[in-house]
């Protein structure tokens, strides 16, 4: 049997859920969920090409801080692994299928593809590929709010910043460089450390001296919280919980979510170093499953609706498809457009 | 402005578009109560606070990655780079945030900020402290790249860089900020894409930027006594190249040496032969001739350093061998 890190406890009774709240939270990962099964099935038949990362098994995660959040005024930063933290933020299904499919009507235009999502009507700051890359440009972000509020008298920015990135960044100086400067200036920004224990095929407890993330945060004398990734009410309350420090000027959170990737790194990864005891030991913890249970014990759904939820939701994507297969494929003519802000 | 040293020259240029801008702020180390390491922010936080003077700590790559994002969102960061060689540090997020997140974003950001500082080789300094960046990111797209050689043109261009609505990588050099010279007193901006000819003239055309254009003003004293007429003109704009000044140029002289402080191989002469070539090739009456740094990490002897970079003597010899025998 593999030992796994021990995950924290939580409570669904120490939170106020409600039943739109719950309705939300199931839609937003059974999108997320649908989605990513989508892009397996056009990257094998071929529409989608490139490194594509799936995020099935951690929706949690960004469904549980995006929500906590305000999307469309907050800012959202991501990885290559972007898919999902660029619905939860609110870009439409079918940009984000388009994008994939490389055509003008994705969300970057048909440029950025998989690893680079970006809408700055959604405040999605990005999918940056290179390992922790991302982290420094979210910190500056939030350094924007605070300067906003501060230097420009503008009470209004009050804007939080979500940082998403993996176990692997962890060991990147940027994430020690930019968690030391956003704890000195106190920034409003969630760092969100999806831990799902493999960068790639480097096991996490091989590649670092203290394998608890969180608790790194307190060398620079900043909050910092694990939470159990595969439980989106848990992440939810330790986002607000960041979100309201933040927003109140208190400073940044490190929040280390303890997930697990469903597949492997990309779909171009055979995913042969995983044993099979622990992908059983996760696959049993499945977040989907875990938020289903909740709502029709406590009584807040019923299966007939969440059976709505998922067909609307099957719907929405079966749209996207359509609308990407049949958008127009980039203008060759502009093949130079974009390079600068004028173009 | 009477007369002004380079240094308070670009000084003069941040306070004033800090004055006029909210969004313009700088950061980088000792760039507050420092002042920077040759002053170019003397107390300046003292007029606008420390959070538009920001010291950051010794983190070239995260705190330059910030400046991208503060961009992004609205902001209109200036970065000083120490020493611009230090900002190697920060290639990524130069490189792929900074210059092509524009694109790969199909448009969605834009990312107005400056990266600004000292480069070039200076006294001594050794090699690490002697780089000449603008060759190595000529190469990127989605940057400008801006060379400043005096106190007038380092004003009006960083005020243009700080309005312009892309990155901008500006550099100055480490040996010019001494440099004094009289400034209009009433507010004057450069264009960013435009060369400046310097000295016209009909023999032959010298291509030079940042210090070396001072290089070949000091050969053109010598040259002039011994009946040379080189038209100079200074690129100013390393990225684009403003091929209209240099077309005018060739079309008149039919001959080109460029002068450069970068190294030989990859350099920005390496960029114009190859660009004079594609556009101007039957315009030529000789090979272009590139009078370069050698390839070699800049040596710290200062005898090695002067024979690493291009000295007057050369030029005056260039010059005068390509134009007195014809080839």
């Amino acid at each position: 049997m593999v030992q796994e890190r021990t995950l924290p406890t939580f409570s669904a009774a120490s939170t106020q859920l409600s039943k739109e709240e719950g309705l939300r939270l199931y839609e937003d990962m059974i999108l997320g969920r649908y989605f990513e099964d989508k892009c397996a099935e056009m990257y094998y038949r071929g529409k989608m090409f490139g490194f594509v990362h799936l995020y099935n098994g951690q929706e949690a995660v960004s469904t549980g801080v995006i929500q906590a959040m305000r999307p469309g005024e907050d800012y959202v930063c991501s990885t290559y692994r972007d898919h999902v933290h660029a619905l939860s933020a609110g870009v439409p299904a079918k940009q984000v299928m388009a994008e994939l499919f490389g055509k003008a009507t994705g969300c970057s235009k048909g440029r950025g593809g998989s690893m680079h999502m970006f809408s700055q009507e959604h405040r999605l700051l990005g999918g940056y590929a290179f390992v922790a890359e991302g982290i420094p440009v979210a910190t500056g972000a939030a350094f924007q709010s605070k300067y906003r509020r501060e230097m420009m008298g503008d009470e209004s920015a009050d804007q939080v910043t979500a940082c998403f990135f993996g176990d692997g960044a962890c060991n990147n100086g940027q994430f020690f460089e930019c968690l030391n400067m956003a704890a000195l200036w106190k920034l409003p920004i969630l760092y969100v450390v999806e831990n799902n224990k493999w960068a790639i095929g480097m096991a996490h407890e091989r590649a670092t001296s203290q394998p608890e993330i969180y608790k790194k945060a307190s060398v620079f004398g900043m909050a910092g919280v694990e939470v159990d990734g595969m439980d989106v009410l848990a992440v939810r309350q330790v986002a607000q919980e960041a979100v309201a420090r933040a927003r109140a000027g208190e400073g940044p959170t490190l929040i280390e979510a303890l997930t697990y990737r469903f597949r492997g790194h990309s779909l171009a990864d055979p995913d042969e170093l995983r044993s099979k005891d622990e992908k059983e030991f996760w696959f049993a913890r499945d977040p989907i499953k875990k938020l289903a249970a909740h709502l029709t014990e406590q009584d807040l759904a019923s299966q007939e609706e969440l059976k709505q939820i998922e067909q609307k939701i099957q719907q929405e994507i079966d749209e996207a498809v359509k609308f990407a297969e049949s958008s127009p494929e980039p203008d060759p003519n502009e093949l130079y457009r974009y390079i600068f802000a004028e173009d | 402005m009477a007369e002004t040293l380079f240094f308070n020259a670009l000084r003069a240029a941040i306070d004033e578009e800090m004055a006029r801008d909210a969004t313009v702020f700088v950061l980088g180390e000792d760039v507050g109560h420092y002042g920077g390491s040759y002053k170019v922010t003397k107390d300046l936080y003292k007029k606008y606070g420390e959070l538009r003077l920001l010291d950051t700590p010794i983190a070239e790559n995260s705190f330059t990655g910030m400046a991208v994002g503060a961009a992004m969102t609205g902001l209109r960061p200036i970065v000083e780079g120490m020493n611009m060689g230090f900002l190697l540090l920060a290639f990524n997020q130069i490189a792929n945030n900074a210059g092509m997140l524009r694109y790969t974003s199909g448009g969605n950001f834009k990312i107005p900020m400056v990266i600004r500082g000292p480069g070039g080789v200076g006294r001594q300094l050794g090699a690490e402290h002697s780089q000449r960046l603008e060759a190595y990111f000529q190469a990127v797209p989605g940057l400008k790249i801006v060379a400043c050689s005096t106190p007038y043109n380092a004003k009006g261009l960083l005020k243009s860089a700080i309005r312009d609505e892309n990155p901008v990588l500006f550099f100055e050099h480490v040996l010019l900020y001494n440099l004094k010279e009289d400034l209009p007193e009433t507010e004057y901006l450069l264009p960013l894409d435009k060369a400046e000819v310097v000295r016209p003239g009909k023999d032959v055309t010298i291509l030079t930027y940042s210090r070396m254009r001072h290089h070949v003003l000091q050969a053109v004293k010598t040259l002039e006594k011994n009946g040379f007429d080189p038209e100079v003109i200074d690129l100013i704009s390393l990225k684009p190249l403003d091929f209209d000044t240099i077309g005018d140029s060739i079309r008149k002289t039919h001959r080109v040496i460029i002068v450069e402080e970068c190294m030989r191989t990859g350099g920005i002469g390496a960029e114009l032969v190859a660009s004079i070539n594609d556009r101007l090739f039957d315009e030529l009456d000789a090979p272009v001739l590139r009078l370069s740094s050698q390839d070699i990490p800049t040596p710290y002897n200062g005898a090695l350093e002067r024979l690493t970079i291009v000295q007057p003597e050369q030029i005056i010899e260039a010059v005068e061998k390509m134009v007195a025998l014809r080839i």
